[in-house]
């Protein structure tokens, strides 16, 4: 594939570290914000390989780990509706709600589709004409905007029977919740490639001017990630800060307008409950009123009782950064990725999944 | 979940393309880029092309790289 060969050139790559290593003086830690930055971060060793004064940490960027039980717990209503197929990206199928999860609910005979596009739930909806589709929306900007265009797909053909069960969440205000707890002292942000090809530069801003911290928009080969962290610490070293873009192949100054308008055609920033942090204002996707009846809460009357988390799960201090899986009693004892506690160990993304997968390195 | 996947486009039919990721042929929505054309390199995800990937971009990142690599001492 064109240019992977080159992004994964590991001259190129050693070159780049050494380069690091010659610069970077001061003790610094920095943030990445997506979970597949996480997975590709541990997958080619970036933690080891980095001097030591540079740490890596992993933030809220898995949108299967951060979403609350809550949502798990209505879905998990909604799939015991007899009409109901329920319809969701296959990550979401183990992770454990309140009492039950979607993979139990599916082996008691719920009729739940996995699918790979929110397409393919449209699809499921025009061939089953006598059935309620519910598509379980979970996801950042990058996928969002797919969640709306099956909206306005299904609204275009005069679907009555989909709808969707939105979970779905903005990233830049979530950084800046992050940011105003000041709990974990961030000295830069690994800015997430996919969510900024969409949204582009601007939401970022506010990081370097409201809070004099340094960010760039890096992308997911090994090439693209030491450049970045060069990038950072550059600006860390000589007292600057900027908001940066290293991905500049995937990543236009304006993002992709046309599918954000798309985005917020059909829904509108609300609240939204994080796991692990919260609400936070503004960093919600509520559908607009023009599009309320393919809002699966409301079409169905969705009411769940108070959700809980697993007592021992400490997802929440992991997604904000303050410990490392490491220090949770359970991580590879009571918690394993064929026997998950929480969301961070279901998820391939997830901070408890990578430190697994790769070795239970700190 | 945000992966996204690059691959050429190799045709257009309506807001659908068969784009080749890897050797393989997938049909991908133009839904959200619809001003992708033919052999333009696109980044998929989740059936959904979301963006235009800037080949001059991709060139010159990796050609400022190489020439800061050769030429900068500090
Ligand atoms: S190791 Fe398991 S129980 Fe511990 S924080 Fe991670 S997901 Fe939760």
């Amino acid at each position: 594939m064109k240019f992977l060969k080159e992004y994964r050139d590991s001259r190129l790559a050693g070159e780049i570290l050494e380069k690091i290593k010659k610069i970077s003086k001061k003790p610094v830690k920095f943030m990445e914000v997506c979970g597949t930055h996480t997975v590709s971060i541990f997958r080619h060793g970036i933690r080891e390989i980095l001097p030591d004064n540079i740490t890596l940490i992993s933030g809220p960027g898995c949108p299967v780990c951060v979403t609350p039980n809550r949502h798990i717990d209505e879905a998990v209503a909604l799939c015991r509706l007899p009409e109901v197929i329920l319809a969701t990206f296959g990550d979401m199928m183990k992770v454990p709600g309140s009492k039950s999860s979607l993979a139990a609910e599916k082996a008691l005979g719920a009729d739940i589709r996995i699918v790979y596009s929110t397409m393919d739930a449209v699809d499921i909806a025009v061939n089953n004409p006598e059935k309620e589709v519910v598509f379980f929306g979970i996801g950042f900007e990058t996928t969002s905007p797919t969640i709306a265009a099956a909206v306005l797909r299904a609204e275009r053909e005069g679907l009555k029977n989909f709808s969707v069960l939105g979970a779905q969440k903005l990233i830049p205000q979530a950084i800046r919740a992050l940011l105003e707890n000041n709990e974990v002292g961030i000295n830069g942000f690994i800015l997430p490639g996919h969510v900024s090809a969409l949204i582009g530069i601007k939401p970022y801003e506010f990081i370097a001017q409201d809070f004099g911290i340094p960010a760039v928009i890096i992308g997911f080969e090994p090439v693209d990630i030491l450049q970045g962290i060069l990038m950072l610490v550059k600006q860390v070293e000589s007292g600057t800060a900027r908001v940066e873009i290293q991905y500049s192949r995937g990543v236009p100054p304006e993002g992709n307008p046309h599918a954000m308008k798309v985005l917020f055609t059909v829904f509108e920033p609300g609240d939204a409950l994080w796991r692990g942090i919260g609400t936070i204002p503004g960093t919600g996707l509520r559908i607009r009123e023009e599009y309320q009846k393919y809002d699966a809460v409301k079409k169905f009357g969705i009411e769940v009782a108070e959700s809980r988390e697993h007592p021992g799960c400490r997802c929440g201090e992991v997604l904000r950064g303050l410990i490392t899986p490491l220090q949770c009693g359970l991580y590879g004892k009571a918690c394993l990725p064929e026997q998950p506690v929480g969301p961070c160990m279901v998820s391939v993304e997830g901070t408890c999944a990578a430190y697994y997968k790769y070795g239970k390195r700190g | 979940m945000c992966l996204a996947i690059p691959g050429k486009i190799v045709s257009i039919e309506d807001n659908l393309a068969e784009v080749e990721i890897a050797g393989v042929i997938r049909r991908v929505s133009l839904d959200l880029a619809p001003e992708a054309k033919l052999n333009d390199y696109v980044l998929v995800h989740a059936g959904f092309a979301i963006q235009v990937i800037d080949e001059k971009e991709a060139l010159k990142t990796l050609e400022l790289f190489k020439e800061l690599m050769e030429h900068e001492v500090s």
